[in-house]
């Protein structure tokens, strides 16, 4: 039995203009994402993570566009939509969380008012019944005496209870898909795993399908079924959880685990040494002609640096984009 | 044992709280409370918390950019508060800061070397030329190349311009080197980087470091003894190994079950890891709200750090019970 999945990317590619010149963030991504399944999209900063997010939202800045490929939603393509059903849609079957929940939510407005304003727009609530609905929803997301936080502002919460009430917004129309970047790395360790723990939860409640996206790998192991390890805008390799840890197949993947202090790295060099992925990332506004990652790369061949590699399936539900994956079967 | 390089004992440290009616003060908050911490030559000391703990205002306390209310920090038999202008002027050539920001702690208008070779030029080590000589060798020392030395910061990467810092808090041979979340604002391919090079200058220069993370991973790469500081308070000493085989304050507890893992599929006990830190309002033990194994005593007794085997030292009324 196939499932028509709920989000499905095809060759994505959103492109800027600037000063410096014309750079691909999003360079030919496909991804496709299940009810009820999370994905990891891991990669450094500037790979491109939340372009890709904001791409699927359309809220990419003003100096960005959409060149090619679909996003198709339940079958639609959303890059097809009139911005009217976008706006619909959004907050609706769609919904984003940041990584920052002070500078996401609305400072001179009480909590309540904008965990109100989703559900009368989407639902069209009156808003006595709004108000009922957004005191559940604080209450729902394990914040404690939800009925005189409603009346709180922003800056009256600690990091981790904004964090809260930005997914009590975001889950308040029962979205379909939450998209989530970074949405614990402004916090401390203790309250990121409760926040974790949250998503968790409530994606089961309602068999929603939830991106997340992350530069840190112990979240994404902790959290996802599925990993899409991105680099200098492309996926460079596409697997589940277990495989992609156990027996990473890209090089860049294999550095982002190896590179990992204690809780991950499972070989530490005698002395004590990290082991590391040499140079940087290149200039977006300065790609190499062949694979991006051949420069830092053990394993490079001539073929690497001329010829760019594609996402392939390499075995039964691991994909990479690499001609010399490693950690084969056979 | 080695001797003590840095010998903290109780310092404490308030900041009043504004924001009341004509900016009247509204209250105090207690970042350090009581320390008492001993910082061994040639070690590495790890200083763990979660933000807001009061580690970054320790370690400005060391560094003496801020003066404690109560408390002596002792380096070299002296008290470090008593020092005359120029012993101070010697206390700052033995210990330097490295700063989380690799942007916004470099000044934008200088070059790599100019900001290398300045502490050199302050201290009067030798001449401006021999001074941009020596600036070029530590340069070389960090991973940077002489093609790089008149650039400015924005023309370096993130991990480079960590090491710009590096280089200068290195510039004056310390012997004890603060950091504080060195890095914490770096890329995980970079942060590698980084700790190799912070380890290779450590066994290269002799060097002592309190290395300040909330990074639980990074903590246990790089230290040889941990101090676990909750809301203002050491609650826990102990070295690496036992600190997180067998952790005695239930705080630790609580941090070691919530840190992230590249284990897949392995289910956190998820139950222990509730609240946030804050205070209780109230006597007694800082953690109370949070702790799965308070008694009686923890609501009107705030515990002491105490011996607790060989060692470490625990601050919890509980210690061996549980």
């Amino acid at each position: 039995m196939t499932m028509e999945p709920l989000l499905d990317i095809q060759n994505l590619k959103t492109v800027f203009s600037t000063a410096k010149g014309k750079i691909r963030a999003v360079d030919g991504i496909s991804l496709s994402l299940n009810a009820g399944e999370t994905v990891g999209v891991v990669g450094e900063s500037g790979c491109g993570k939340t372009m890709l997010a904001l791409s699927v939202m359309r809220l990419i800045p003003a100096n960005g566009r959409t060149a090619q490929g679909c996003v198709l939603f339940d079958g639609a393509d959303l890059l097809a939509l009139p911005e009217q059903k976008m706006r619909e849609k959004r907050g609706r079957d769609i919904a984003m969380i940041f990584q920052e929940p002070m500078t996401s939510l609305n400072p001179v407005l009480r909590v309540g008012d904008q965990i109100e304003e989703a559900i009368r727009l989407h639902l069209h609530l009156p808003s006595g019944r709004a108000r009922q609905m957004s005191i559940e929803m604080l209450s729902e997301v394990g914040i404690s005496s939800p009925e005189k936080r409603v009346r709180d502002y922003p800056h009256q919460l600690s990091g981790g209870m904004r964090q809260r009430v930005m997914i009590a917004m975001a889950m308040s129309c029962r979205p379909r898909l939450l998209l989530a970047d970074e949405p614990t790395t402004a916090l401390d360790v203790t309250v990121q795993a409760q926040i974790l723990n949250l998503i968790s939860r409530l994606q089961a409640k309602n068999n929603m399908a939830v991106m997340l996206i992350t530069h840190d790998l112990g979240v994404v192991a902790e959290t996802t079924q599925k990993v899409a390890v991105m680099y200098a805008g492309k996926v460079v390799e596409l697997a589940d959880a277990d495989r992609l840890f156990a027996r990473p197949a890209h090089p860049y993947t294999i550095g982002l685990i190896e590179s990992r202090p204690a809780g991950c790295a499972r070989q530490e060099s005698a002395e004590g040494y990290l082991k590391t992925i040499p140079g940087a990332v290149p200039s977006l506004y300065n790609l190499p002609s062949g694979c991006r990652f051949a420069e830092r790369c053990a394993w490079a061949q001539d073929v690497c640096r001329h010829r760019e590699p594609h996402l392939t399936q390499i075995e039964e539900g691991r994909f990479a984009a690499c001609y010399f994956p490693q950690n084969m079967t056979h | 044992m080695t001797k003590a390089l840095m010998n903290v004992e109780s310092v404490q440290k308030e900041f009043a709280l504004g924001g009341g009616f004509l900016q009247s003060r509204t209250g105090f908050v207690r970042a350090v409370d009581k320390v008492n911490l001993q910082i061994f030559e040639g070690e590495t000391l790890g200083l763990v918390g979660e933000s807001g703990c009061g580690k970054s205002t320790l370690a400005r306390i060391l560094m003496r950019l801020e003066e404690p209310d109560q408390g002596r920090v002792i380096f070299e038999n002296r008290n470090i508060f008593e020092l005359s202008s120029d012993e101070l002027k010697s206390y700052r050539r033995n210990v330097q800061m490295i700063f989380q920001d690799p942007y916004s702690s470099l000044n934008p208008r200088k070059t790599a070397l100019s900001m290398i070779a300045e502490p050199l030029d302050i201290h009067g080590v030798a001449s401006r030329a021999r001074n941009r000589e020596l600036a070029l060798q530590i340069m070389g020392k960090v991973g940077l190349t002489h093609e790089q030395a008149k650039r400015y910061p924005h023309e370096f990467s993130g991990g480079q311009r960590q090491r710009i810092g590096i280089a200068r808090a290195l510039a004056l041979n310390p012997r004890l080197v603060i950091a504080d979340e060195p890095v914490s604002a770096l890329d995980a391919s970079i942060q590698a980087q980084i700790l190799n090079l912070l380890k290779d200058l450590k066994n290269e220069f002799g060097l002592t470091y309190l290395f300040i993370s909330h990074d639980l991973n990074v903590i246990r790469h790089v230290s040889d003894r941990i101090a676990v500081m909750y809301l203002g308070r050491i609650v826990e000493v102990a070295q690496k190994n036992d600190l997180y085989l067998n952790p005695a304050h239930p705080y630790t507890r609580l941090l070691l079950a919530a840190m992230p893992t590249c284990l897949p599929g392995v289910k956190k006990q998820t139950a222990m890891i509730k609240g946030e830190a804050g205070g209780t309002g109230e006597g007694g033990c800082l953690f109370q709200n949070r702790c799965s194994y308070k008694i009686d005593k923890c609501l009107e007794h705030k515990p002491e750090l105490l011996p607790s085997g060989e060692n470490r030292w625990c601050a919890c009324h509980r210690t061996g019970e549980i």
